[in-house]
């Protein structure tokens, strides 16, 4: 019996710009369901963060309850993390970044802690743009309690105990667009290879990037019939493009046919690639996206990729526009600045 | 690359890297878990059913499974399987009467074995059960050939040897001892149905042409006799200066031995640099701890006598240059030569075979080296009736090599007795058993031990070199034994995958702690091996690699670092990965002792 995994790892593992190993950015084992698809996102953030040469002491992982929100335990064992109350992780999370701007934070959170009982939050975090990753592992149904439908169920779905779901479900990536979220994406466990770029995309957004991911349930809701098994939503993908996510320094050598590809240029200097692009849709037309999304929805299919970005997002530091430190590195004279400077900003008020 | 077919029985084999390496097959993981399990006696049986002498070569093998160990791909150190071997010999209850026995009616064949050594000791055991009427035909007055005459007591107790090799004589074998074979003729004249050569390679190599070797007569002994005669008893002293040349096993004996009969300086001397030294490694270990300095790139260049009485030897000093292809010359370096006093050689610089005793006229040819011509499945000579095996077949190897000739030869001589065709051989027995016992359960222990290899006690030094019979190596006790077996990776626990059940949920790829598995477009290997999640440079493992799955992609598990952890099977959430044991048992002349037994 094994509970714990073995320390040996492949002697010839690559090391990345900061001469990690991938096993540098792993966390305990897993305790989920066997085959779980939260633990192939884990393992996609785990890629990510290897990829990007991430310093595992620059992340704060962010979480509430549920199966979900267990995961950050099994990714970046190195970095920081915050497992708050059932759906009050994007509080936390706009808290910490408010205090401390430099750090990356990675909210990971599940369709009963956004959809549910943490909607009043999530839609305020989209508000806000607060500068966040928030990934959805979204399996459609409460896994932890034993599988009741969630808000996230399509109507119609059975639930394991075969009792049928008659409320529409909510779609968290058309609620996203509707709130004018900055970086919107749907992906699938399934799918490293779309998975692994979005979520380095999504880390390298200056405000608030929803990664809404399906990720089935095999425990409760892997039946054929369900919309968030394997076999459903191999069976019914439909990307907006295949996505590359290139970084500043690296030359950018594939070419594609005109028209068939776009460059989306990020803040920092790195590109993302799309290629194969989907008819009618521009990454960075929020119209477009949505239209392509009801389009989908209309055909049954389950859209992924990349859906929409704002290159101009303004996150919530720039709108308020806060000292640019993080605040705890401010120093005495500059959080107490003396009388002259009061007297100036209560003469503003008069 | 095309489905692997893991219904070859030598896809898996492969797997089990020590099995593997073993020239006998022997089963080392279902071994060490017995070990583990206190089960000694069947420890023993599975060893004693593959390789004959456990006890023996749990002190003296040449170990070829350790470089090949797994275990010393993911860390530092093999599993110490060679000290296990010895654990379960020391550890073992009653097993005689586990052992097949020589049925009362003989089947009417006669064989005779020429030669004591291993490997027709093996012979013999094979053949035995059989009703074979078996004569042994030995120089000295004891079987045991090399393992007797050439490694020291201090190395392999003599009573180890005795029991082993009773076990074999024991079954009714007809043995004609301090009988020296000189004419295959005469053999050949008597009415045996076949006969096996097993003599070893016994002709010690000189330096006759070495200036004033023949002055320095008197002072200078070949290595392996010289053992032979300490061995026997007809050597006990040797003088306070010895020097041995050679680089290679029998020196290390040569100058321990030495060492314990009077020897207060002595020293090795090898031609070749340290790294290109034939010792086993341990073995020069053992030398270096006895005080025994070893001088390399120096060949010898002459013996000094005065007054008939030897005074030590000059040697150059050279330097190993290898060309691109990796071909060795020694260069002199120019530099002055050295003298090293000395009041006795030993040369211990390698043996040939000799076959002086087979007369050219009977139909065996001999080829390259003055090796028999001998057929490499069946060990038949060009006289069909005459077999060879062991070092007399293609030169100086060792016991378990020889051994291993032995089981080949004894079905064989068994299949050509019957009048059947000799290479009607049958195909190894294998087979492959689920191993879980629910979930998250398995009936072997999975966890992987991050415990680096355990050192084994010696005898005191001082205690040790005043009698050539104390032994050195003292074993595992039963404690650390379960410990070093603990460490083994349990590599004959297959991890087996079945396509259809696959949903590529990527949980075994995920979990995998040595990044083995890759869900990935089917390609050429060599492109594979490139974009695996990790390299798979090492091409002496195979990538083992599924049908197409749904999404087109395939599974492909690169076995060279698998820790068979059975994490992946643990993780997986239809039951496509499973673990399942495999066994692999080289095919006998008769059932030995069968491992369905446990």
């Amino acid at each position: 019996m094994t509970y714990i995994k073995p320390k040996f790892r492949h002697p010839e593992l690559p090391k990345n710009d900061i001469g990690y190993v991938k096993s540098d950015y792993e966390g305990a084992i897993s305790t989920l369901c066997a085959g779980c698809g939260h633990d192939s996102i884990s393992a996609a953030i785990v890629q990510a963060c290897f990829e990007l040469s991430i310093e595992p002491h620059r992340l704060a992982k962010l979480s509430g309850i549920g199966c979900s929100s267990k995961t950050p335990t099994y990714f970046l064992s190195n970095s920081h993390g915050f497992n708050s109350v059932h759906g009050r992780m994007p509080s936390i999370a706009t808290g910490a970044n408010m205090a401390n701007r430099d750090l990356i934070y990675l909210g990971v959170s599940g369709d009963g802690d956004s959809a549910s009982i943490g909607m009043g939050q999530f839609v305020h975090a989209i508000r806000r743009n607060v500068n966040m990753v928030y990934i959805v592992m979204n399996n459609g149904c409460y896994g932890l309690t034993k599988g009741q439908n969630s808000a996230t169920t399509d109507a119609g779905a059975t639930s394991k105990a075969g009792g049928i779901n008659n409320y529409p479900a909510i779609d968290l990536v058309g609620l996203a667009l509707e709130l004018e979220a900055t970086f919107v994406g749907r992906s699938f466990s399934g799918d490293k290879n779309q998975l692994v770029p979005l979520i380095k995309a999504a880390i390298s957004h200056p405000g608030f990037a929803l990664l809404d991911v399906v990720s089935p349930c095999v425990t409760f809701n892997n039946k054929p019939e369900s919309t968030k098994s394997y076999d459903y939503v191999r069976a019914h993908l439909e990307a907006t493009a295949t996505i590359d996510y290139v970084p500043e320094k690296e030359e950018i050598t594939v070419s594609y046919e005109p028209g068939m590809s776009a460059m989306v240029e990020m803040h920092d200097g790195s590109v993302i690639q799309l290629h194969k692009l989907a008819p009618n849709w521009d990454p960075c037309d929020r119209f477009s996206a949505v239209r392509r999304l009801q389009t989908a929805k209309a055909k049954g299919e389950v859209l992924t990729g990349l859906l929409y970005i704002d290159q101009n997002s303004r996150d919530m530091h720039n709108l308020e526009q806060t000292v640019d430190k993080p605040l705890n590195s401010l120093r005495e004279e500059e959080l107490c600045p003396g009388s002259g400077v009061l007297a100036r900003v209560n003469a503003d008020f008069r | 690359m095309k489905p692997t077919d893991i219904t070859n029985p030598e896809y898996f084999h492969k797997v089990v890297d020590c099995q593997h390496a073993c020239p006998a097959h022997t089963p080392v993981p279902e071994y060490i878990r017995m070990i583990a399990a206190e089960r000694y006696t069947d420890a023993y049986m599975i060893n004693w059913e593959s390789n004959v002498f456990p006890g023996i070569l749990g002190r003296t093998c040449d170990r070829p499974c350790e470089p090949a160990c797994r275990r010393g791909r993911v860390e530092e150190e093999p599993v110490a399987i060679c000290r296990l071997k010895r654990v379960a010999a020391d550890n073992k209850g009653e097993v005689k009467s586990l052992m097949p026995t020589a049925p009362e009616k003989k089947n009417g064949f006669k064989i005779a074995l020429i030669g004591g050594g291993p490997a027709s000791l093996t012979v013999a055991r094979d053949l035995a059960p059989l009703g074979y009427e078996i004569h042994l035909y030995d120089e000295w007055d004891k079987a045991g050939g090399m393992m007797r005459t050439q490694i020291p007591a201090f190395r392999l107790p003599e009573s180890v040897l005795d029991e082993e090799v009773g076990y074999v004589l024991d079954m009714g074998i007809h043995t004609h001892f301090n009988t020296y074979v000189s004419s295959m003729k005469k053999i050949l004249e008597k009415d045996y149905d076949a006969i096996f050569v097993g003599t070893g390679a016994p002709k010690g190599r000189d330096l006759p042409d070495l200036e004033n070797r023949k002055e320095a007569d008197k002072f200078v002994h070949l290595g392996i006799e010289w053992l032979a005669s300490v061995a026997f008893g007809h050597t006990t002293k040797v003088s306070k200066k010895v020097i041995v040349l050679g680089g290679g096993n029998t020196a290390m004996d040569c100058c321990r031995t030495a060492r314990r009969l009077g020897g207060e300086k002595v020293t090795v001397v090898v031609r070749s640099p340290f790294k290109d030294m034939k010792a086993s490694p341990w073995e020069i270990e053992d030398a270096q701890r006895e005080d025994i300095p070893i001088l390399n790139n120096m060949p010898p260049k002459a013996f000094v006598v005065e007054g008939g009485k030897l005074k030590g030897m000059l040697f150059g000093k050279v330097a190993a240059i290898y060309d691109e292809h990796g071909k060795r010359s020694l260069i002199s370096t120019g530099e002055p030569d050295i003298f090293i006093e000395a009041d006795e050689v030993l040369i211990a610089i390698g043996q040939d075979n000799a076959f002086p005793w087979i007369e050219g006229d009977l139909g065996i040819k001999f080829g390259k080296w003055d090796l028999p011509v001998v057929d490499k499945t069946t060990f038949q000579s060009t006289l069909d009736r005459v077999f060879f095996g062991g070092d007399a077949a293609f030169g100086p190897e060792n016991v378990i090599t020889a051994v291993a000739h032995g089981h080949q030869a004894a079905i064989s001589i068994d299949l050509f007795c019957r009048g059947e065709s000799i290479y009607n051989r049958l195909p190894p027995t294998t087979n492959l058993v689920s191993q879980k016992m629910g979930i998250h359960e398995w009936s072997f222990d999975s966890a992987v031990i991050e415990d680096p290899r355990y050192s084994v006690p010696h005898a005191e030094k001082q205690v040790a070199l005043k009698d050539r019979k104390v032994e050195v190596e003292l074993g595992f006790n039963t404690g650390i034994g379960f410990k070093e077996a603990q460490r083994c990776l349990n590599c004959d626990i297959q991890t087996i995958f079945n396509t259809s059940r696959c949903i590529e949920c990527d949980a075994c790829m995920d979990i995998c702690p040595t990044s083995c598995i890759t869900f990935t477009p089917n390609g050429e290997e060599d492109d594979l091996r490139k974009r695996l999640k990790a390299p798979a440079n090492n091409t002496t493992q195979d990538l083992y690699v599924s049908e197409t799955l749904n999404t087109g992609r395939v599974m492909i598990k690169d076995e060279d670092v698998c820790l068979h952890c059975g994490l992946c099977a643990e993780r997986c959430p239809t039951a496509a990965w499973d673990m399942q044991k495999y066994l692999y048992q080289v095919t006998k002349a008769s059932e030995i002792w069968s491992i369905s037994n446990l």
